[in-house]
């Protein structure tokens, strides 16, 4: 079987902090305060998390956001997979888990959540991926960190931490639901260089 | 390196397990309101069908839709296969027309193959039924709809994911003919399930012995121990003797009727792959109970079959199935 699993392998060695494990729980409080401010309150509201990393996200933003309105926000998993631009560059990918709110996306106004925004290009395939679900009132997208680079015109309306990097670095982030820890990371990938435009994609230790 | 999907044998248990699950995801999108994806964008999907099929054509087809690829349907009636084309210029045909992947049934068992290493063509093929061989995709679909409706009862194997360990499965009627009761041996094994063919001795196919599964001339005592039974389709078209004297006497033998249904346990499952001689190998009032999941096969059929043509045709490299020139 030659399917490529999602999982990042761990940061390596020389891996620098950026943010540790109240610095996420920080920013993610303050994602959920900016929704709920842009927002009016979180009625209509779903929060989509893209796996792996963006679903724990997507459900630790909608406990804060039950803490902070006292409503709970219906919180879903979209697996953009047969979507991405990129299949036919790699082997088959195996799929990951949809799981959709009950009540759909007709008419909700959605927040995507994923752990980081590089070139843009999941992001893209997740807003078709919406599309091909339902017609929401509106789209929005929280991310982690953006790392910057995009390669199409996306942005996010929500940032846990904005982190300069040079295309040769990669970022990790590790969440205690699926790793041993809550941390990001920023190493050195030595493989960058070779993947052309393909770089986050195929990186060591990222989702876009 | 190119690979096929020919027999169910080239499945090893993490590949056919990584069918199932992909299919267990894709299954969810038949309850969208769009029942598509871009996936297979730009990729041909050629339907050879040299042999009558309802259900697995239409099945390939709509999978193929569902993923967006192009689908060329071919049928040997109204073609030049009817005018004398050998399978070799048609397959050079279909190479001209740039065709990703062959979907093919045939009459003759090995025509698959034939296809796939002739290097006649330089697509994907997926055998969808030859002859007395083999018939993957049915097992594969046989097995999903095995697993969901059995999932509790599966043992936990000493390692890896849990399939269908554990499971009594019993296959009943045309051994003999059907590439059915053949791909599922294989795969059912293969999952850890447990095998009990049932035929009479006429319907047993030569060295039966070899295949790994247990045997019975006797229907009724085998009822009882089963989770699932398969009834088989007595294949009049392939019968070029008498196998049993009458319609009526393999009937009260092996045909599955309300008694012999009473028989099964509570939750054992009544499966056929279709198409059904009612009256013959299996009683309308078991086809119609609520434990028959025949209708559910050929639904399932359409999330597994978009499976297969996911793993081979989306990815730079195939992820299951038979890999050429390597040992």
């Amino acid at each position: 079987m030659t399917a490529v699993p999602t999982r990042p392998s761990d940061p390596s060695e020389d891996a620098r902090p950026v943010l540790d494990a109240s610095d996420i729980a920080r920013a993610l409080t303050r994602i959920a305060h900016e929704i709920v401010e842009r927002n009016k309150g979180c009625a209509d509201l779903v929060l989509l998390g893209i796996p792996s990393r963006g679903v724990p996200l997507a459900h630790r933003i909608a406990a804060r956001l039950e803490e902070i309105e006292g409503t709970s926000v219906p919180v879903g998993s979209l697996d953009i997979t047969m979507y991405r631009d990129d299949l036919r560059t790699q082997p088959a990918r195996t799929l990951e888990v949809t799981d959709l709110p009950a009540q759909g996306i007709d008419g909700a106004v959605v927040v995507l959540v994923d752990d980081v925004l590089f070139s843009g290009r999941t992001t893209r395939a997740a807003l078709d991926a919406v599309s091909d679900i339902g017609r929401p009132r509106a789209v929005q997208l929280a991310v982690l960190v953006d790392r910057g680079h995009r390669e199409l015109p996306i942005r996010a309306d929500y940032v846990g931490k904005n982190l300069p990097t040079s295309l040769r670095e990669s970022v990790h982030v590790q969440l205690l639901e699926l790793d041993d820890r809550d941390a990001v990371t920023l190493g050195m990938d030595g493989d960058v260089l070779d993947h052309g435009h393909d770089a986050g994609i195929a990186g060591v230790g990222e989702r876009e | 390196m190119k690979r096929h999907l020919l027999s169910t044998a080239d499945l090893d248990r993490s590949d056919a397990l990584l069918v199932l699950d992909t299919a267990e995801e894709l299954a969810r999108v038949a309850d969208r309101p769009i029942k598509k994806m871009p996936t297979l964008r730009g990729r041909t999907v050629v339907n050879l069908f040299y042999e009558d099929s309802t259900r697995t054509r239409i099945s390939f087809e709509a999978a193929a839709k569902r993923l967006s690829a192009d689908v060329i349907n071919f049928s040997a009636k109204g073609s030049s296969v009817s005018k004398g084309e050998s399978l070799k210029d048609t397959a050079l045909t279909l190479a001209a027309m740039g065709a990703d992947a062959v979907v093919v049934r045939h009459s003759m068992s090995g025509a698959p193959h034939r296809l796939a290493h002739a290097d006649w063509l330089d697509a994907h093929v997926i055998n969808a039924g030859d002859g007395t061989h083999e018939h993957p995709t049915q097992a594969l679909l046989d097995a999903f709809t095995l697993r969901r409706h059995l999932r509790d009862r599966v043992e936990t194997p000493a390692s890896g994911a849990p399939a269908l360990d554990g499971l009594h499965v019993a296959i009943v009627g045309d051994v003999l003919h059907s590439r059915v009761a053949r791909s599922n041996v294989h795969l059912l094994n293969t999952l850890g399930a447990r095998v009990t063919l049932v035929a009479p001795p006429t319907l047993m196919p030569m060295n039966i012995e070899d295949w790994s599964c247990e045997l019975s001339y006797a229907l009724d005592p085998v009822l009882p121990e089963v989770d699932a039974v398969m009834m088989l389709r007595v294949q009049s078209e392939r019968m070029d003797g008498s196998f049993f004297p009458s319609a009526r006497e393999y009937s009260r033998r092996y045909g599955l009727d309300e008694r012999r249904l009473n028989l099964m346990a509570e939750h054992a499952l009544v499966m056929h792959p279709g198409p059904m001689n009612r009256g013959l190998e299996i009683s309308a009032s078991a086809a119609d109970s609520p434990r028959s999941v025949i209708v559910e096969q050929v639904r399932n059929g359409v999330s597994v079959r978009m499976a297969v043509l996911y793993l081979l045709l989306s990815g730079s490299e195939p992820a299951i199935g038979h890999q050429e020139g390597v040992a």
